[in-house]
């Protein structure tokens, strides 16, 4: 795919190749569409020059029915397209429930990746083909767009608000990943390149990159460092909600409704502690904006949701996942 | 007055009075030869005089905006950063924008042939508001001395949309002089989008109802209606920004529960309504147009004058597809994508009814009318790389790419500047008395549309390879199109400075033009070349629809 | 009707004068309207997000000094139509004094909002350098920034107000305006202290009710 003049993307996903059967079959229509107006122009253009002789007898200069036909016709037709666009972005923003998670920060000028347990790359990201891959997305800084050309999809990656990406690559190779939305001064070096492989590829991989601790061990660490463990364990002098098992829990709040606790909730609740309380318990928790940052949030949450009891997350971790303590 | 227009049916093409007049000989010369003093000019209340002090005015801004594109251009020939820094390449590609959008596009084809020409064509002696009108192109200026200042200060790194908390708290560069300068240019288009409103409603000859008007001041209307309306909600946006800059009043910094999402709403509720502000004028220009290359009634009258209305209307329903991923809801996107193809229907109206014009016409391929085409070919592949666009699941694909860079300027450059050229090889003898070479226009107007395919084409397929817009450092494959869209834009820069140097040299040496050149219908025609200081010695009534080329006909058969 | 009677003098006739000024001032106060559209759109947005600590902040807001201030204000408003209405009937004196007591009016309204400023610049809740030491909670700073800018601007609109109010006092003084045959002079600056009003009557609820 380096030829002198490329024209078309490679593709490394099934729904890559799906967008691309939707171009194809949009294009024709367009075609179909504006070539009458450009043969035409160009016909009449020769054939009713002017001083040129040509039957300009009964000229039309109005005429509802065709008019409308030409205004209502296409529209039917590319309502059909529309729906079928529609349905594919639909099933983008329904990521499978049994997606490997994997947390995406961005930051002026730089990706870092955090798989579960513990691998941390930067501007690189390996995933296993195969499998569904969701990245849980969220900057430190600016708006940015994690853009996968290969795979045909992007998302914006805001401040303060997690947002997803999924996928399912089923081409090992390495591609292109670039920031889509404009960041600043290094925008347009702020790319990287996503690895897939094959899934005992990645599991080597996984191995050879193992850290001491996983994302939730590392959460821990910082779940007593920051102090939060003075309050929220059992036993604590101060009263505060215990945070076993309330992951993927709806939370009743003091104003009497209730919020599902997941990523942003317990993102929220640790910058803006007091901005929905749990029920029962008196708004003191002190707010730590300027202490965590972003990946120290994310890992958190991973330990948060390490003491789910109940384990809400149906699927089993995969097997090929370094677990936790496998450190070399 | 529907009864005066019913007894002088029979009256002459236009029913123009030719009644002795009680104006003076200096009132009936010409407005270029009433008053040669440099204050004769500046504070000129004449709106004829004050469309050329904005002709002078885009002009110079246009270079200036394509003069950064065309280091850009230049940088782009290689996928390293050598002719500009990371930094440097920002601030070019923003101050392209910003010039382009708000001092040459928008007020480009409304300012200069609005002006001259709106009150021309509805019998009217000037604009409502004369003085107001002067006070624009005043404004006008002030906030093009606030862009000039940040040009010289080293520029703005922010692109062109000011997107937070980039631009309120990341960016380095003289972005609160920036969004002065779009806040006060935005001043004189709401003024001057009033005075069109005002004036095409109450300054009407006697016999214009709305039935007669020419589709040039269907499309202004729509056009101001647009300005008057969507300009004040992207001030208060930009006073927003300079507030959080200036004073860390934020409004949308999510360290503070605000959503930066809210800001792209705000600013694209204007800025997408202003896309209309910028190719509105462009088609009322080319209905003009067809009708007198193919001395034909336009195809359809008052579809195409709607069309332009509800261009407008819905047109302010469409602004959240510039967020289908943004991280929006997803039912949203679904609701703005289909109102986007919604709003494609009254555009296809407009192309079908042109091509349908020429159907048994007598075309001319001079100059204006070569432009007029061009500008069909070039919008109906804009528009309909825009349907693409507004297709969710392509969009998540090629959105922020060069896809959607080289679709809106086969909108913007291929549509609004091709009819802005077209206009002015139309309506340039009736505005300066002097005819320019035909020829030249001819080449100009070819060398415009190859020049133009070649520079954006490629871009296109730029955009669906994965080449994101912005980037001036890039990937090795794209880099044989990149070249072949800087070969297209160097044809296309030389093609832009042509009709400089023919026009101004038709200026001193052009033949003088007759009352009508063209030989076609409208009412500015009528009145001699250059017109009269007050247009017309008496008012016009008006007893025609517009576009009558029947009465002719008949003599030929 | 003859055809004579279809070609106007060079000067437009004063009723169509009268009618275009209308009708541009009423395009223009839309304009402006849409301007403050803006920020009620801001409020409303965040109102729905974050209601629970919107209204909190809201709390904050001393009500009865807004209320107070409405009351100026609309009093105000009255003087400006009576004004209008006098400049019809040709009283150029009385004009002249109900303008006048308008822009008193206004200048009444500029003094108690800078009292409440003050007050909240005191109690550390207005967001400015060394005035906003009690705003811990983002999100009643985001209600407070909103607050600021969107009493600033409508104070700045009042500011004009009062000029325009004051001038044209001055050009009756003056003699430069006669009634009633320039009244629309009086009229076009009351339409837009009426524009000035009818934003306080919802921006005070916007603000201040939120609760």
């Amino acid at each position: 795919m380096s030829g002198f003049l490329p024209f078309w993307p490679e593709q490394a996903s099934a729904y890559a190749a799906s967008v691309d059967r939707l171009v194809l079959a949009f294009s024709a229509l367009i075609i179909v569409l504006s070539a009458p107006v450009f043969l035409l122009i160009i016909a009449f253009a020769i054939k009713y020059r002017r001083g040129k002789p040509a039957d300009r007898s009964h000229p039309m200069n109005r005429n509802v029915w065709v008019e409308t036909s030409w205004a209502v016709i296409p529209f039917l037709l590319i309502l059909i397209f529309y729906v079928w666009s529609t349905q594919l972005y639909f099933g983008l923003h329904r990521p499978p429930a049994d997606a490997l998670e994997i947390e995406v920060v961005a930051k002026q000028w730089m990706w870092k990746f955090q798989h579960a347990g513990g691998q941390g790359e930067i501007n690189e990201l390996h995933v296993p083909t195969g499998t569904n891959i969701k990245l849980n997305m969220i900057s430190q800084d600016v708006i940015h767009s994690l853009y996968l050309p290969v795979l045909r999809i992007k998302q914006d990656v805001l401040p303060g608000r997690y947002t997803t990406l999924w996928f399912n690559a089923d081409k090992p190779g390495t591609y292109r990943m670039t920031c889509a939305e404009f960041c600043g001064t290094d925008h347009s070096v702020m790319g990287g390149s996503i690895v897939v492989q094959e899934p005992d590829g990645f599991s080597l991989w996984l191995e050879t990159s193992a850290t001491d601790s996983t994302l939730a061990a590392q959460g821990a660490a910082l779940f007593r460092r920051f102090g939060c463990s003075g309050c929220h364990e059992p036993h604590s002098s101060v009263r505060a909600p215990s945070l076993a098992g309330i992951y993927g829990q709806p939370v009743a709040l003091n104003n009497g409704t209730a919020v599902i606790a997941d990523a942003q909730y317990i993102r929220d609740s640790i910058l803006l502690p007091n901005a929905q309380v749990a029920a029962g318990y008196a708004p003191i928790m002190p707010t730590f904006a300027n202490v965590a940052t972003e990946s120290d949030l994310i890992a958190l949450t991973a330990y948060i949701q390490s003491l789910a009891t109940d384990n809400s997350r149906s699927a089993p971790i995969p097997t090929n996942i370094a677990p936790e303590g496998t450190a070399p | 007055m529907s009864a005066l227009s019913k007894t002088s049916e029979d009256g002459s093409i236009i029913g123009l009075e030719h009644e002795p007049a009680g104006e003076t000989r200096h009132e009936r010369e010409s407005y270029l030869r009433a008053g040669h003093t440099l204050r004769s000019w500046l504070l000129t209340t004449d709106h004829k005089r004050i469309a050329l002090l904005y002709l002078v005015s885009v002009t110079f801004f246009f270079f200036i905006g394509g003069l950064a594109a065309a280091i850009m251009r230049v940088d782009l020939l290689t996928p390293e950063a050598d002719l500009l820094t990371n930094e440097g390449y920002n601030r070019a590609f923003t101050l392209h924008g910003v010039i382009m959008v708000w001092f040459f596009l928008i007020p480009s084809i409304p300012n200069v042939f609005g002006n001259f020409l709106i009150p021309l064509m509805i019998g009217a002696r000037d604009l409502a508001f004369p003085r107001l009108n002067l006070l624009s192109w005043y404004i006008y200026w002030l906030g093009g001395l606030f862009t000039l200042w940040v040009l010289v200060s080293g520029g703005v790194d922010t692109g062109w949309t000011f997107y937070t908390p980039l631009s309120s708290m990341f960016a380095q560069g003289n972005v609160v002089m920036a969004a002065t300068a779009v806040f006060i240019v935005g001043f004189s288009s709401i003024l001057t989008g009033l005075n069109f409103i005002v004036t095409i409603h109450t300054m009407r000859a006697p016999g214009m109802h709305w039935g007669r008007l020419p589709l040039f001041v269907w499309s202004h209307y729509a056009t101001s209606v647009i300005l008057v309306l969507a300009t004040p909600v992207l001030t208060v946006t930009l006073a927003l920004i300079a507030a959080e800059r200036l004073f860390g009043l934020g409004i949308f910094d999510p360290a503070l529960g605000g959503d930066p999402l809210l800001y792209q709403h705000l600013f694209w509720f204007y800025s997408h309504p202003a896309v209309y502000i910028m190719v509105l004028p462009g088609l009322a220009v080319v209905s003009e147009l067809v009708a007198a290359a193919a001395r034909k009634p336009v195809f359809g009258y008052w579809f195409v004058a709607y069309s332009s209305i509800a261009i407008a209307a819905i047109g302010f329903l469409v602004w959240a597809h510039h967020m289908f991923v943004s991280g929006m809801s997803m039912y949203a996107g679904a609701v703005f994508s289909f109102l986007s193809l919604v709003v494609a229907v009254p555009s296809g109206i407009k192309v079908y009814n042109w091509t349908a014009t020429l159907w048994k016409g007598h075309i001319s391929l001079d100059p204006p009318f070569l432009f007029a085409m061009g500008f069909i070919g070039l919008f109906v592949v804009g528009g309909l790389t825009g349907l693409i666009l507004a297709m969710l699941a392509v969009d998540v694909h090629v959105h922020d790419t060069y896809f959607v860079v080289a679709h809106f300027h086969y909108i913007m450059v291929g549509g609004t500047v091709s009819a802005y050229f077209g206009a002015l090889h139309f309506w340039w003898p009736k505005m300066t008395g002097r005819l320019y070479p035909v020829f030249w226009g001819r080449v100009t107007a070819v060398m415009i549309f190859v020049g133009f395919n070649l520079t954006f084409f490629p871009q296109f397929i730029l955009g669906f390879l994965g080449m994101p817009r912005r980037y001036h450092v890039y990937d090795q494959q794209f880099q044989v199109l990149h070249v072949l869209s800087s070969t297209g834009a160097t044809i296309l820069g030389f093609a832009y400075l042509f009709p400089l140097i023919y026009l101004l040299y038709a200026l001193r040496h052009g033949t003088p033009a007759s009352a009508n050149p063209w030989d076609v219908t409208g009412l500015e025609w009528t009145v001699p070349s250059p017109p009269p200081k007050h247009n017309f010695e008496r008012i016009p009534l008006v007893t025609r629809k517009p576009y009558d080329y029947e009465v002719e006909k008949e003599e030929q058969s | 009707m003859s055809r004579a009677a279809a070609s106007p003098p060079l000067v437009p006739p004063a009723k169509q004068e009268h009618d275009a000024t209308l009708f541009g001032m009423g395009i223009f106060l839309a304009s402006e309207f849409l301007l403050f559209g803006g920020l009620f759109t801001i409020l409303v947005f965040y109102r729905i997000v974050h209601g629970h600590e919107v209204v909190e902040a809201s709390k904050e807001l001393h009500l009865w000094i807004g209320a107070l201030n409405t009351v100026v204000l609309l009093t105000s408003s009255l003087a400006a139509a009576l004004a209008a209405k006098s400049a019809k009937d040709g009283d150029q004196r009385l004009t002249q004094r109900l303008l006048l007591a308008a822009a008193a009016l206004g200048a009444v309204f500029l003094v108690i909002k800078a009292g409440e400023y003050s007050l909240e610049y005191g109690d550390g809740m207005l967001p400015v350098p060394g005035g906003g030491g009690q705003l811990v909670e983002p999100l009643s700073r985001l209600f407070m920034n909103i607050y600021l800018v969107a009493t600033g601007l409508h104070a700045v609109h009042l500011t004009i107000g009062i000029g325009l109010f004051v001038f044209t006092a001055f050009r009756i003084w003056h003699r430069s305006i006669r009634l009633p045959q320039d009244q629309l002079s009086i009229v076009v600056p009351t339409l837009y202290w009426h524009l000035v009003d009818i934003v306080w009557i919802f921006l005070y609820p916007a603000l201040y009710l939120q609760r």
